[in-house]
């Protein structure tokens, strides 16, 4: 029998039976829910909308917010299955649940005033609002502590000036975390959508991510009330807090879509005939499957490990960075190996190997590209920055 | 309502079972265990009893330590308590039944939800023997279920089309595909589901009835003959379908 659900060194055994039973609902999930669907909205460049709802009543967004705001008050290894589960449907669909739940409700529940998070999280939690996170901007991406777009304070609230770029969800967001300079330090501010100067086009064009909806956030004279500044957080800490949560998902999710990749080859491998046998009896088939199972075995065992350091509280940001960095590289090696394997027929949508090398493209340069992650791991090592 | 839902657990779908080294049972070693497929239409149907009628869902399980975690995922979808009737050993549906009617007496349903089978022995024995055990109407293979007042209305799926049938409450109904459309439980509640304690009562003292003398994989598939098309070829085809394949 061929190893298709690659689990070659018993990362189950070390799962909790909660655990496990997370990870196996959510894959089941995908499998009824956004397998079938998945490549029509990749084709069409829409973003399955309709699940939002439904990532809400099974408890996907904030798993790790507490339940008295409506999260879901699970472990982070659990949250880490659920991005690896529904990153072997799409990266698209994990994107959406990263920006909801690490990028707009972690601050809003960390920093915000409590009247915001009484209100904002559990419509967030349930699907009911989405939400979006808006750093980037146009001339600011790996450097966002250059970022243009400020706020200045009135008698009654702050008004915002500037504009955000590749915001995930940014068209659709009922809500934005929006980061910009007060007097010349980065704060966190909540921008409701139909706030009068606040425009949030869609861009058009992705070769990635297309079921994904990606903006930009438009600020011209915006005006919110002073509450909807984040009190206690200043400068880069702020959203910096929030993309570790989120490198920490994608170091998981990454593996979902290896997996993907990975399933799809072996099947195709021990059933496509050449030369009168299966391909996958070649060596050099058979070399490219155990290089996939490899390191998709060794990225899982990384994974699994952060996310116990993580909930022990011992966690270092630069291990999120070693894990994001590796593990999205060997998802996009092994798509590239799944997309050699599958011949011809590896760049039709019938099979899901380019949609993922694509989409990965996407997830190896947001949320710190994967050379600013080695200029973090350098910088640890030998003390001495890189960056400039 | 007082809704009982019998559930059991068995080997995951996908996995490839192999016969263990006693010849009579299976390799349980690597082998991946769910909850029954049919029973998740059992419970689902329970749940929407319960939402429509109010009361409590029951969930009785006949197994071992490791059937817990099939209760637990029932539990996760929303029933309310759990009864395990602990037997470590495989019963025979006789065996199973006269555990599972103990526990039902006791808890007087007004109705007692099975799926229509389960899918590792396939005896389907278990919802109509429970029927005549507790002296109670049965309809099985169930794709819709109505109930109001005490008055049960049934479709249940009969070769090449349905059939509507009628009875009352109490009754005892085994769930075929099609009857709903079971609920993914909510990851929280997964987390919670071990907070829920699950009632352990002891196997009955009755034997089994039936012994499993042997078990084995069936043999494996040999070549098939190939033959050219011609007319004559056609005719030895037919031949051998009908009389050395007997499919035909
Ligand atoms: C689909 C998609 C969704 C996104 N969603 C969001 C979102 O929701 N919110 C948000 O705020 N942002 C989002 N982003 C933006 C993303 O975070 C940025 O694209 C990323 O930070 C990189 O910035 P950049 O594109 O401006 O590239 P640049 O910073 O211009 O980098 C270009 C290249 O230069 C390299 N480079 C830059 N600086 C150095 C250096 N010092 N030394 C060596 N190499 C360097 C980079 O590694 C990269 O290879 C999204 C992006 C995409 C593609
Ligand atoms: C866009 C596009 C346009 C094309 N246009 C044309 C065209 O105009 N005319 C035309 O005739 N064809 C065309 N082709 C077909 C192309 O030449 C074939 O796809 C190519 O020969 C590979 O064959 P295959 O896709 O059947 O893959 P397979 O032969 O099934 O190979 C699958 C994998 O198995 C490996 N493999 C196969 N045999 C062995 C072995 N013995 N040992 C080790 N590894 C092995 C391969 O390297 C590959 O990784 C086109 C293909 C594409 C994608």
């Amino acid at each position: 029998m061929p190893i298709i659900t690659p689990d070659y060194f018993d990362i189950d055994g070390l799962l909790s039976e909660e655990e496990r039973m997370v990870r196996s609902t959510v894959r089941e999930f995908v499998d009824n829910e956004v397998l079938p669907i998945i490549e029509k909205h990749n084709r069409e460049g829409t973003f399955p909308q309709h699940l939002v709802k439904r990532f809400g009543d099974l408890g996907m967004f904030g798993p790790t917010i507490p339940e008295e705001y409506g999260g879901g008050g699970m472990n982070s290894v659990c949250y880490g299955l659920i991005c690896q589960e529904l990153e072997r449907g799409d990266s698209a669909l994990r994107s959406s649940v990263s920006v909801q739940g690490s990028l707009v409700m972690y601050p809003i529940w960390k920093y915000a005033g409590e009247e915001l998070k009484r209100y904002w999280l559990p419509r967030l939690a349930s699907g009911d609002a989405i939400g979006c996170f808006g750093l980037t901007e146009p001339d600011f991406g790996s450097n966002p502590g250059g970022m243009l777009t400020n706020a200045r304070e009135t008698e009654s609230g702050y008004i915002l000036n500037g504009a955000k770029m590749w915001i995930t969800n940014g068209t659709i967001a009922d809500v934005a975390v929006v980061w910009a300079k007060l007097n010349g330090v980065v704060r966190g501010f909540m921008v409701e959508k139909g706030t009068p100067g606040f425009t949030a086009p869609e861009m058009k064009g992705k070769h990635s991510l297309r079921a994904s909806v990606t903006s930009e956030l438009i600020f011209q004279d915006c005006e919110i009330p002073k509450t909807h500044i984040f009190p206690d957080v200043q400068g880069l800490r702020g959203p910096l807090s929030c993309l570790t949560q989120a490198r920490y998902g994608i170091s998981w999710g990454a593996i979902g879509a290896a997996i993907a990749v990975y399933e799809s080859s072996v099947n195709y491998a021990t059933t496509r005939i050449q030369f009168d046998r299966p391909i996958g009896g070649f060596q050099l088939v058979q070399e490219k499957l155990v290089w996939m199972l490899n390191e998709i075995t060794k990225a899982q065992l990384l994974a699994y490990r952060l996310g116990r350091l993580k909930d022990e509280g011992t966690m270092r940001t630069q291990q999120v960075s070693l894990a994001k960095r590796n593990n999205v590289w060997m998802a996009l090696e092994c798509c590239r190996m799944a997309r050699d394997i599958h011949g011809a027929n590896g760049i039709l949508d019938e099979y899901p190997v380019m949609r993922h090398a694509a989409n990965l493209e996407s997830v190896k340069t947001y949320e710190g590209t994967h050379d600013i992650h080695t200029l973090i791991l350098g910088a640890d090592i030998t003390g001495i920055e890189a960056f400039t | 309502m007082n809704i009982v839902v019998c559930i059991s657990q068995t080997p995951d779908t996908a996995t490839k079972v192999a016969v263990g080294a006693d010849g009579k049972n299976i390799d349980a070693k690597g082998v991946k265990f769910v909850l029954n497929p049919y029973d998740e239409f059992a419970v689902e149907e329970g749940l929407q009893l319960r939402a429509a009628n109010g009361g409590e869902v029951t969930l009785v399980c006949v197994g071992g330590d490791g059937a817990k975690e099939a209760i637990r995922l029932g539990i996760a979808m929303g029933a309310d308590k759990a009864v395990l009737v602990k037997d470590e050993e495989r019963a025979d549906s006789f065996r199973v039944v006269s555990g599972i009617a103990d526990v039902v007496r006791a808890a007087n349903p007004d109705i007692i939800l099975l799926g229509r089978q389960s899918i590792d022995y396939d005896s389907a024995q278990v919802g109509p023997m429970l029927a005549e055990m507790l002296d109670m109407p049965c309809v099985s293979f169930v794709t819709k279920l109505e109930i109001s007042g005490n008055a049960v209305r049934a479709e249940r799926d009969i070769e090449g089309g349905k059939e509507v049938v009628e009875t009352s409450l109490p009754c005892v109904v085994t769930a075929q595909k099609g009857l709903n459309e079971p609920r993914y439980p909510k990851l929280p509640d997964i987390m919670k589901a071990k907070a829920k304690p699950i009632a352990e009562v002891a196997a009955p003292s009755v034997a089994a009835r039936v012994e499993t003398l042997a078990m084995r994989k069936p043999a494996d598939k040999t070549g098939g003959k190939i033959f050219e098309f011609s007319p004559e070829n056609v005719k030895e085809l037919v031949r051998l379908l009908h009389e050395e394949a007997k499919v035909i």
